[in-house]
């Protein structure tokens, strides 16, 4: 389905025919689509389908090799500095230095995005860190670790968030905490990797289906039904 | 870009004390050479421009060892995404990581040139002193400046151990020049002989002309 979602004012992200290769392999190929500021776009596909290139190139830490790209009204990568400071990354790594503790990390991305320490702070509370802030972060936990990246990703209140599998490793006490701040309610427009097709098509608005690095699916969540998304799998 | 450096710089040192993994390794990789040279050379001392020679070589080596490892944490832990994308100007991480590795080689310095005088050296510098510091200060601050661009430019590699000291050897060939020149007379014989400025001159020169040329390609470097 062609890419139809339009916006009243600038979308947060704006793909056409955008593809990204490594050498000789394509990661991923002529992807285009509009996601509307606030909106959530979740992203479905097999390992290797190309969604974490996708996430990297939407963070502006890749070039895209085809296509245009834009996010947040800045053209990448020629624009790419307008983007920065705006866009939160929650990756498969949590960005964290390990022999420094959650505080020391958190007030260390704080200063860089000029964001008061007291934010920090008041992240470690909500998201049931407080204990653990002055502990080293290689001797935290995965999901105590995944807490801090996610505090991490929202210190400086990104206008466009960038999940890969947010909840991977968090119980469902850390899920609910940190719901506020990374769920639908958080308010910036969100693009979401998940592999769990039931909570993802729930949590999106659109659904981006990648398939050996093509696009295979974009639709609105609420057309869709939980087998299209499982065909992406098969 | 100041707090920007300052945080960077925390951050780094914080790590250093954490980890302990640069300054000790640099260290104890200076003072095994000295020791290798006292037995090696099989002479009760050195002097004057072999003495000076051996001392900027060791140091020189040394510092491969810290920019080695100046970008690992970044590279390794996320730093570097983390940095490429917080609104702050990128040429803030070369200063950052150029005064660190200057720190860094000021710190494996206190103790291994005092070795270094104990173990190979004689006479003692002594009366020298304040002018060795100069040659130190202007060769380190030529290091750093290098070995940052280098260490920035060789962690994006596989064959990070290999690469950092096959480009950053070379480019570092006139420093120990310069810093063996100017040393030499300080370690003579028979007690330090006349200074030659000159030899400064060309470290300052050095220094600038590399810290600019590093100023302008660091965020290039850092492009994916």
């Amino acid at each position: 389905m062609a890419a139809t979602a339009t916006a009243a004012s600038v979308p947060a992200v704006a793909l056409e025919g955008v593809g990204r290769a490594y050498g000789e392999r394509v990661a991923l190929r002529d992807v285009s689509f509009t996601l509307p500021p606030g909106a959530t776009v979740a992203v479905f596909g097999a390992n290797g389908a190309g969604k974490t290139t996708l996430l990297r190139i939407l963070a502006g830490l890749l070039r895209p090799h085809a296509g245009r790209a834009s996010v947040l009204g800045a053209e990448l990568p020629r624009e790419a500095w307008r983007a920065r400071g705006r866009i939160g990354l929650l990756g498969h790594e949590p960005m964290l230095y390990r022999d420094l503790t959650v505080r020391e990390n958190l007030r260390f991305h704080a200063r860089l995005h000029g964001v008061p320490a007291a934010r920090a702070e008041a992240l470690t509370e909500q998201v049931g860190l407080a204990a653990r802030a002055d502990d080293p972060v290689r001797t935290l936990s995965r999901g105590m670790t995944q807490r801090a990246a996610i505090c991490r990703a929202v210190l400086h209140s990104p206008e466009l968030l960038l999940l890969d599998e947010p909840l991977a490793n968090l119980d469902p006490g850390g899920a609910l905490a940190v719901a506020p701040l990374i769920g639908r309610a958080a308010g910036p427009a969100r693009v979401l990797i998940s592999h769990a097709a039931e909570a993802g098509l729930a949590e999106a608005d659109w659904v981006l289906g990648l398939r050996g690095g093509r696009q295979a699916i974009w639709a609105p969540a609420a057309q869709l039904r939980l087998a299209d998304v499982r065909g992406l799998y098969a | 870009m100041t707090g920007t450096v300052a945080a960077l710089i925390r951050k780094d040192l914080q790590l250093e004390r954490r980890a302990f993994e640069s300054v000790p390794a640099m260290l104890m990789f200076s003072i095994s050479i000295f020791v290798l040279f006292h037995f090696g050379l099989d002479r009760g001392a050195l002097a004057g421009d072999l003495a000076a020679g051996v001392l900027w070589v060791t140091l020189l080596l040394a510092a491969v060892l810290g920019m080695n490892r100046l970008f690992v944490a970044e590279r390794d832990q996320g730093g570097f995404d983390g940095f490429l994308m917080a609104p702050v100007d990128r040429t803030a991480l070369f200063v950052a990581k150029a005064i660190v590795l200057f720190s860094f080689l000021v710190a494996v310095e206190l103790v291994a040139v005092p070795a270094f005088v104990v173990l190979l050296l004689d006479p003692s510098p002594g009366q020298a002193m304040p002018e060795l510091l100069a040659v130190l200060v202007l060769a380190d601050a030529g290091i750093a400046v290098v070995g940052t661009l280098i260490g920035a430019l060789g962690v994006q590699t596989r064959a990070r151990d290999l690469i950092i000291p096959l480009i950053a050897l070379p480019l570092l060939v006139p420093v120990v020049i310069a810093a063996a020149e100017a040393t030499a007379p300080l370690l003579a014989a028979q007690g330090a002989e006349p200074f030659p400025a000159r030899w400064l001159a060309v470290l300052a020169l050095y220094d600038a002309v590399f810290g600019l040329l590093a100023y302008a390609v660091f965020d290039f470097l850092l492009e994916e």
